[in-house]
């Protein structure tokens, strides 16, 4: 069934001067022309509660951070996180003790988990402090950045 | 009386054991913990702080006197309000510049704002799940939902004050060097007003639920060191004083305190130079403080069993809920006695001048010196935060606690251990800012 009407939230996480943990952020930034009255687009530290507070009142979220998982740099991961758990360790890249992970877990207890909530990772390898992409990061961006926008706009 | 696990260890002559947490959970940024023991002493324990330094002071060097809020706010998503405040106090101390009232009673609700933020994220998810026996908010949560929504709902509304005021959320860009670059109408702060009620009603449930936990029996004889002010609780100004006679000026900060770097940590110890370890936070604030806070605040501390002085650390929650409920009333009543400031800051001219501010941060008191050069250029910059001055004295408890729990399974005593550096607050991030980096040449 098509739901036209959905209210469309895409959350870029991340750090812009933490080299490769910028992911989020400059594929929200590639996205800013679909901002519409339907599809809001936001940056966001990663700190837990206010990705909570952020995406009340909106059926379909997606997140896109970085993320250091252990797979090869510049891998992309996708999980639907209304359907299935997030790894605890899947954002250990963060210094947000209470983080994307942890939000998603304690929405989903609570039961303040958006209907659809997509998650996107782009595997990093430098959390160093700079603001310079991996070239294997900068290469994941297009195709992540065309992966949400058709998501976002599928219905 | 020893376990049969206890007994069986000492008739195996285990007389070492090393208790090690490669990354500590639930703390801001990355630590670890290692404790060696033998027979039953605590030989060596070391609070690692491995996150990498970030030479913030470096970088300084050069900028603009008037970007040094909106550089150093960028140390800590979970407090930057706090250095923000500590750098544009210190900049108008070496300028000669005092703030108009009304805009001084709009720091303090930044502030407040802030300290709500900050210790209602401690308090309920990452300190209530150790008293509580679970491993993480995530799973408290399942148990005790209703506390858990009254915790997010409450930092909400520290969350919204930073947010209007200091124009967003994280890192906000409002604070400017003589005041605010733009200041509300009373109206404007209406919404706010409705929130902090409810949130003022909240933190008074806070205080009575933190006060019915189970703390263990530790009491020690610290020194706090903390800001002190006749009239008000301390946020921006005061002297520093302690519990020792200490009563000082911010700027002879250095003639009494001093850092030293030891192997095991990026972010610089901090000491006394006369007497070693102290203790800054909301407990030394609540010790040195406890007739500046609202009557509401004093009146809900006494009815939670706390004294006028506190020296169980793990109480700390009890009195993070305190200085919530304070802050959350000093904003209402900033807010309910508020009319517009004439003017959004007062002027500064830069000139060549030394200037120092010390000002409580959710975790304690936090030092900026910068020295300008005529165009207002910085030449030197130093800055202590907290976390780094609390190290020695979690050191210093693990010592002492390991002993008194050493009948605890080792599982048991590792998680004790954790809650006790947790008792802190510590922000990681925060303190290895500022290692500094001796290149020897030959």
């Amino acid at each position: 069934m098509s739901e036209p009407d959905l209210k469309s939230l895409i959350i870029g996480v991340g750090n812009l001067y933490r080299n490769d943990d910028a992911v989020g952020i400059l594929i929200v930034r590639k996205l800013n022309d679909m901002a519409s009255d339907r599809v809001s687009i936001i940056e966001q530290s990663g700190e837990g509660t206010s990705l909570m507070n952020a995406w009340k009142g909106y059926d379909r979220v997606c997140i896109v951070d970085a993320v250091s998982s252990g797979s090869p740099v510049g891998s992309i991961h996708c999980m639907d996180a209304s359907r299935e758990p997030v790894p605890s360790k899947f954002f250990s890249c963060s210094t947000h003790n209470f983080g994307v992970a942890e939000s998603i877990e304690l929405a989903r207890t609570l039961g303040q988990l958006p209907r659809q909530l997509l998650l996107y990772g782009v595997e990093g390898g430098n959390f160093q402090h700079g603001e310079i992409l991996s070239t294997e990061v900068e290469q994941a961006m297009e195709s992540v950045a065309g992966e949400i926008s058709q998501y976002v706009l599928s219905t | 009386m020893p376990t049969p696990n206890r007994s069986a260890e000492k008739a195996n002559c285990m007389t070492k054991k090393t208790i090690k947490v490669d990354y500590l959970a639930r703390v801001e940024g990355e630590g670890g913990l290692y404790i060696k023991m033998k027979d039953d002493a605590v030989v060596d324990v070391k609070l690692k702080i491995f996150e990498p330094p970030r030479f913030f002071e470096g970088f300084l060097r050069g900028r603009d006197f008037k970007e040094a809020s909106d550089i150093t706010a960028r140390i800590c998503g979970i407090c930057p309000v706090a250095y923000q405040m500590s750098a544009v106090h210190a900049m108008e101390n070496a300028l000669g510049v005092k703030v108009d009232a009304p805009l001084r009673e709009l720091r303090r609700l930044l502030y407040c704002g802030e300290w709500i933020e900050s210790h209602t994220l401690h308090i309920y998810l990452l300190h209530a799940p150790d008293f509580l026996g679970y491993p993480d908010a995530i799973q408290m949560a399942k148990d005790h939902k209703e506390i858990v929504e009254r915790g997010l709902k409450l930092k909400k509304a520290g969350n919204q004050i930073v947010s209007f005021l200091g124009g967003r959320e994280i890192h906000p860009v409002n604070v400017r060097v003589g005041g605010f670059y733009k200041v509300f109408s009373k109206r404007d702060f209406e919404p706010l007003i409705e929130a902090l009620k409810w949130a003022r009603d909240a933190a008074l449930n806070t205080v009575r639920w933190t006060a019915k936990l189970p703390f263990p029996k530790f009491e020690q004889d610290y020194e706090f060191v903390a800001l002190h002010h006749p009239e008000e609780y301390p946020f921006n100004e005061g002297r520093i004083v302690s519990n020792r006679g200490l009563d000082i000026d911010c700027s002879e900060y250095e003639e009494h305190f001093q850092e030293t770097h030891v192997e095991h940590s990026n972010a610089l110890h901090s000491h006394l130079k006369e007497r070693g370890a102290y203790f800054v936070g909301p407990m030394a604030r609540y010790n040195l403080n406890f007739d500046q806070l609202s009557p509401m605040a004093r009146e809900a501390a006494l009815e939670a069993g706390l004294q006028k002085e506190c020296r169980n650390p793990f109480k700390s929650i009890i009195i993070r809920s305190v200085e919530t409920l304070y802050a959350c009333d000093e904003a209402l009543r900033v807010l309910e006695s508020y009319e517009k400031p004439e003017r959004p800051y007062v002027p500064v001219e830069p000139r060549e001048a030394t200037g120092f501010a010390c000002t409580e941060a959710p975790r304690g008191i936090l030092y900026h010196h910068y020295r300008l050069d005529n165009q207002g250029k910085i030449l030197d910059a130093k800055i202590v935060p907290p976390t780094s001055q609390n190290q020695k004295t979690i050191e210093d408890d693990l010592r002492k606690f390991v002993p008194q729990y050493i009948h605890l399974s080792q599982e048991e005593l590792t998680w004790q251990c954790e809650q006790a550096i947790r008792n802190y607050d510590p922000c990681i991030s925060c303190a290895t800012h500022f290692l500094k980096l001796d290149i020897e040449r030959t």
